[in-house]
């Protein structure tokens, strides 16, 4: 197996009485396309947004590269090389999609208030850098041609796809989807699962919270299976999908010892 | 700068080029468009902390008293020389907006409104009670004329002082709010949680507006004190700080032209109004009001609402 990129142990999120997440461990490796699934309520947005640094774990590590990522800011996370996409859109509707993509660049760009106020050589250069960067990326996921329009004036399948160019932007080592299917078509679904594909041959390392049963198995090296914020299952898409437990958990069945 | 900038700047360096000609000797109208640069100042900064940073401040008339008081007392009392002193203001203003702003713009919600209102009446208290230097609620006065390599800047000379430093700071802004900076704090507007997740710091540059606009306003005190030679600390009142506010809304927060419209607007009407002796306030406040029920998002944004419609 090759480097580990993310290693998560015993970790923990309480809301009050509520346990998100519960002593949780696994990793995820270089290269690898990783699905988180579970049923609704599982814990696996919440497993992102602790990642991610929207907010503080209860206990445990997670450790990106060998860092601790525990107590650092989303932004600094970002810096890291960490991106993510979000299950409620959350594109930035004041904005074009070219500015939405654009704002991506900004942790691997430089210039301050006062260097941007004087438009110093080096500003216009670096505006120029992050424009065709963000046209890039846009091309990438084909959108190049939406690129002045206001960002929420794209049909929702678009606009997913948006988030993903904007996370793609930030050139990420580890890419977050949080369920980047739902709400599309079937012709939709066939171009993301291909999309990703594409990004994994990047060298960025996936991480996908999906419901779309048939997108996991087709694409997943992995699949982690959460329950109540527990692991119940991880493994090959193909053994995960006949594990008992993981079947009793999606379909409400008693397990009985036998 | 974008292109669509670039016309109004330009009519604006015109008009501003002309006026004084246009004025021919009347000092009376001169003076009334400095006042108006220098509102026109404090106003660009306080609505890029507003429109592009979603902060308000009820305490920017202190930063305002700061320019002025720092002009005033260094000049006066202590023989600066008058770009000594204005470089001094800047700087103080700078260091306690940035110590008033760290701890408060890391918070989310109106805390910084709060907080600058508090700070306001602090400043307003000190400039009041530290007389031996500000000379009190009489004031201080004898300030010397603004000075640039020994040569006293009077009359038209003053006028094109106060509203070139109004385009450069104009150009400035306009480059911060199209750049990484100014995308960055449009993008905390959208949404502070994807804003994050892209790397940009919420706080940071919330705080580096704040401290720009608090030295926006302290330039424009500055130029005040030697303009005017007299300050007492009623100019620097709560009240001041809410007619910057005014300034800011009634123009339009969205847009740095907004705040430009909104300053020119707020400072003529008083002299407009003059007329109407004891009725005066009351129009004003009428007005204030017809505009905001009719055009919420300021006349600028009005405006061209209107105009799309008819178009």
């Amino acid at each position: 197996m090759s480097q580990k990129v993310l290693e998560v142990q015993r970790l923990q999120k309480f809301f009050g009485g509520l346990r998100a997440i519960d002593a949780l461990d696994f990793t995820v490796a270089e290269g690898q396309i990783k699905s988180v699934i579970g049923p609704n309520g599982a814990g696996k947005t919440t497993l992102f947004n602790l990642i991610t640094g929207i907010f503080p774990p209860t206990g445990g590590t997670v450790e990106f590269k060998g860092k601790m990522l525990n107590n650092l800011k989303p932004h600094d996370i970002a810096r890291l090389g960490i991106s993510r996409t979000f299950q409620t859109l959350e594109l930035f509707g004041n904005m074009t999609v070219l500015e939405n993509v654009m704002i991506a660049r900004h942790s691997r760009t430089v210039a301050g208030i006062f260097r941007a106020g004087l438009r110093l050589p080096g500003v216009r250069r670096e505006e120029r850098e992050i424009k065709e960067k963000a046209f890039e990326e846009l091309r990438f996921m084909g959108l190049e041609n939406r690129a002045m329009m206001g960002a929420t004036f794209l049909p929702l399948g678009e606009q997913k796809l948006l988030e993903i160019a904007r996370a793609l932007a930030t050139e990420p080592q580890l890419l977050l989807l949080d369920e980047p299917a739902s709400g599309l078509n079937i012709r939709e679904t066939e171009r993301l699962s291909e999309t990703i594909l594409r990004i994994r041959e990047r060298g960025i390392t996936v991480m996908v919270v999906e419901h779309d049963m048939a997108i996991v198995m087709e694409i997943s090296d992995e699949v982690l299976v959460l329950n109540y914020g527990k692991k119940i299952a991880e493994g090959f898409p193909r053994d995960v999908q006949r594990n008992r437990e993981v079947i009793a958990a999606y379909l409400g069945e008693e397990l009985t010892d036998a | 700068m974008k292109r669509e900038d670039l016309y109004p700047l330009l009519s604006i360096a015109i008009i501003i080029g002309l006026f004084p000609l246009l004025a021919g000797g009347q000092e009376y109208y001169l003076s009334l468009l400095v006042f108006v640069g220098i509102n026109s100042l404090i106003a660009m900064g306080l609505s890029m902390l507003m429109g592009y940073a979603g902060q308000i401040s009820l305490g920017h008339a202190a930063f305002f008293g700061i320019g002025a008081y720092s002009s005033g007392i260094l000049t006066t009392k202590y023989s600066f020389q008058p770009p000594e002193a204005f470089f001094a203001g800047i700087f103080l203003s700078a260091i306690i907006a940035f110590l008033v702003g760290k701890p408060t713009l890391r918070l989310k919600g109106h805390y910084m409104a709060v907080a600058t209102l508090g700070f306001g009446e602090i400043l307003f208290i000190v400039f009041n009670e530290l007389a031996p230097l500000t000379g009190g609620p009489s004031g201080l006065s004898g300030i010397p004329p603004l000075t640039i390599f020994g040569h006293p800047l009077e009359g038209a000379h003053y006028f094109y002082l106060v509203w070139g430093l109004v385009i450069l700071l104009l150009l400035f802004s306009l480059n911060v709010i199209n750049s990484r900076v100014g995308r960055a704090l449009r993008a905390v507007h959208g949404s502070e949680l994807a804003a994050g997740a892209m790397g940009v710091d919420a706080s940071r540059f919330k705080v580096q507006v704040f401290v720009l606009s608090a030295i926006y306003a302290s330039m424009a005190g500055s130029l005040y004190a030697h303009f005017i030679t007299f300050i007492s600390p009623s100019s620097f009142s709560l009240m001041f700080s809410i007619l910057l506010l005014m300034m800011v809304v009634v123009g339009g927060a969205e847009t740095i032209w907004g705040a430009l419209l909104g300053a020119t607007l707020l400072t003529l009407l008083p002299e407009c109004l003059r007329g109407l002796e004891d009725f005066e306030v009351l129009a004003y406040g009428a007005i204030l009001m017809v505009v905001l029920l009719f055009m919420p998002q300021g006349i600028l944004e009005g405006m061209r609402k209107m105009l799309r419609k008819k178009g």
